[in-house]
């Protein structure tokens, strides 16, 4: 098997869910300069709804077919999601819109932890087997496997940002939205109402999070109510790395953080084995003749590489890749 | 519509930022199809007043527009009624193409045979954006910009068109271009309400004038008065 590849595939893979997630941090903070700690906690709604409709309709005798019960949970999240995203700008961030800038950033955490606790009691502090209803097929390609799920993963990814990118810059509520963006005031004085483009940006940001939940409970098979910590935190880190506020960063940012963290995992477990390094071999001669391997760090430490990449952004291009502003001349 | 009343009435506007009384019981008018500027130096509170005007601010007083309260509606409502503000330093979305943001211009209007014809009409009047039409206004030069600041507001086929400093950080070649444009706009029938440092240039254009100092308004007479005034001339004119 070829590691390289197959660590491409399934960096692809989930570097596409972090770019979905990704689009909807860079979509708030783009439109409120908010970074959402939520939004996390919304992708694992998103896959606990799922969880729930799809175990309820894939009985025994079902009749069903696989991909229709699947189709079912996602139809659930995504409006289950859009609500959750509503009601977190309606309720907790539009009245501290005009709060010192600490107030609402606080409050996105104390949400995450509400989020969080709302879903230990309505689906208990158990990791849940997501159902795996539908035939996944193994195809290989150059010596490595890809599976169905992951290309399935990777198209719907590819045409939802195909199709945010075309609502957005070529509708005409999208061009408001990137107004709006750019200047409230300005936005408001054309006649935009920016409480309705704040919310409408908080339910497309959900709505990419549902379809991500459930890409993640398909493909690890698992949700947890703490799924979305993780998850949240290596997302905003992609935004991040895109250039937070830029489409098109969020997007190249999910899909490169993907693909770090899998080659990194992939690669991490050989570059620390002492044994393979010229002096450290020497230094530890005796445990390499008997095992011959000495691995400081195994693929479990790949969480690693997200926030050595959000570190390196941050100090050495805190704009990010794709994050310059266009300067308003004088 | 009250044809016979002023489009625009102000009464005793009070603006504060916190603490800080910026505009101290401000009272003017505009009638329909009148061009009336307000000049005054840097920090009179000009600014303030239009901010207020067009509610980005809260304030205290009476504002009618068109004999209507202005006070309990939000910005986004204003320019459906026909009254638009061209901001201080421009305000046209860098990130948006010039085509983009005149789009933006007529966001609130539905006719799109309409929309098109007023486009290509704003085109003649300002040419240079139409060669730029596809790119990003970020790019273009500040007179440009403020062209195009103007063109957006046009799309929104305005009665009342507040413009705020358009002469600012522009080279004198460019202002006069840009008032050549406020020329026309105003003799096609649009009400204007113009704001300057540039007193001289205001003058030239508006039929009245209002001199504002500290957030209160001191003078005024018509624009021939205004400019034989000694005060003005002194303080304003630079004689
Ligand atoms: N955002 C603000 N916060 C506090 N004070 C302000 C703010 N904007 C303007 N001011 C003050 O209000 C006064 C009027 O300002 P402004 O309306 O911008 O004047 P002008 O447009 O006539 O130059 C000035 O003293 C200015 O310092
Ligand atoms: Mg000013």
């Amino acid at each position: 098997m070829d590691i390289f590849i197959q660590q491409i595939i399934n960096g692809l893979t989930t570097g596409s869910v972090y770019a979905l997630v990704a689009l909807g941090y860079t979509m708030v903070y783009g439109i409120i300069q908010l970074i959402n700690f939520a939004h996390g906690e919304v992708v694992m709604i998103g896959a606990m709804v799922a969880f729930s409709v799809i175990t309820a309709l894939a009985g025994t005798a079902s009749p069903l077919p696989p991909a229709v019960i699947l189709l079912a949970g996602v139809a659930a999240a995504i409006p289950a999601c859009m609500a959750i995203g509503y009601l977190l700008e309606r309720i907790a961030y539009r009245p501290l819109r005009h709060a010192p800038r600490l107030a609402p950033l606080i409050t996105a955490i104390g949400m995450s932890i509400i989020l969080q606790h709302l879903a230990l009691l309505v689906w208990s502090r158990n990791p849940l087997a997501f159902p795996q209803i539908i035939d996944n097929p193994v195809f290989s390609i150059g010596g490595a496997a890809i599976t169905g799920v992951q290309i399935a993963i990777i198209l719907l990814s590819v045409a939802l940002m195909a199709m945010l990118t075309w609502f957005v810059y070529r509708t005409r509520f999208g061009i408001a939205i990137r107004a709006t963006a750019e200047n409230v005031h300005v936005a408001s004085l054309m006649g935009v109402d920016a409480n309705r483009v704040i919310a409408a940006t908080f339910i497309i940001a959900a709505a990419l999070a549902a379809v991500a939940g459930v890409m993640v409970g398909t493909y690890y098979g698992i949700t947890h109510y703490t799924m979305g910590f993780m998850l949240g935190l290596k997302a905003f880190s992609a935004a991040v790395l895109g250039g937070i506020g830029n489409l098109a960063g969020a997007m190249l940012g999910g899909i490169l953080l993907g693909l770090v963290e899998a080659l990194g995992a992939g690669y991490i477990g050989e570059l620390t084995d002492m044994c393979k390094w010229p002096l450290m071999n020497q230094v530890f001669a005796e445990r390499c003749a008997a095992d011959g391997h000495l691995v400081l760090m195994g693929s479990n430490y790949q969480d690693v590489f997200a926030f050595l990449v959000l570190i390196a952004v941050l100090v050495f291009r805190p704009s990010g890749l794709l994050g310059e502003r266009v300067a308003e001349r004088a | 519509m009250s044809a016979a009343g002023p489009i625009l009435e102000v009464r005793d506007l009070h603006v504060a930022y916190g603490g800080i009384v910026a505009v101290k019981g401000v009272s003017f008018e505009v009638a329909n199809g009148e061009t009336v500027c307000l000049i005054g130096a840097n920090g009179a509170g000009k600014t303030t007043t239009l901010k207020a005007l067009t509610r980005l601010l809260p304030a205290r007083g009476t504002l009618h527009y068109d004999g209507q309260s202005l006070l309990q509606r939000p910005p986004h409502e204003l320019i459906g009624a026909g009254m638009t503000l061209v901001p201080e330093g421009r305000g046209v979305f860098a990130r948006l193409t010039v085509a983009e943001n005149l789009n933006m211009g007529a966001y609130c209007r539905r006719d799109k045979v309409g929309i098109t014809v007023d486009r290509e009409r704003i085109f003649g009047l300002l040419p240079r954006l139409k060669e730029r039409a596809k790119q990003v206004a970020g790019t273009l030069s500040g007179g440009e910009q403020q062209m195009l600041a103007i063109g957006r507001a046009l799309m929104s086929r305005p009665r009342l068109l507040l413009l705020d400093e358009p002469s600012m950080g522009l080279a004198p070649m460019m202002v006069q271009k840009v008032f050549e444009v406020i020329r026309s706009v105003a003799a096609q029938g649009v009400t204007i309400l113009l704001v300057e440092q540039n007193a001289r240039l205001a003058l030239s254009v508006a039929a009245r004038g209002y001199v504002m100092e500290s957030g209160r308004i001191t003078l005024t007479d018509a624009a021939p008065a205004l400019l034989a005034n000694p005060k003005v001339r002194e303080a304003y004119l630079g004689e």
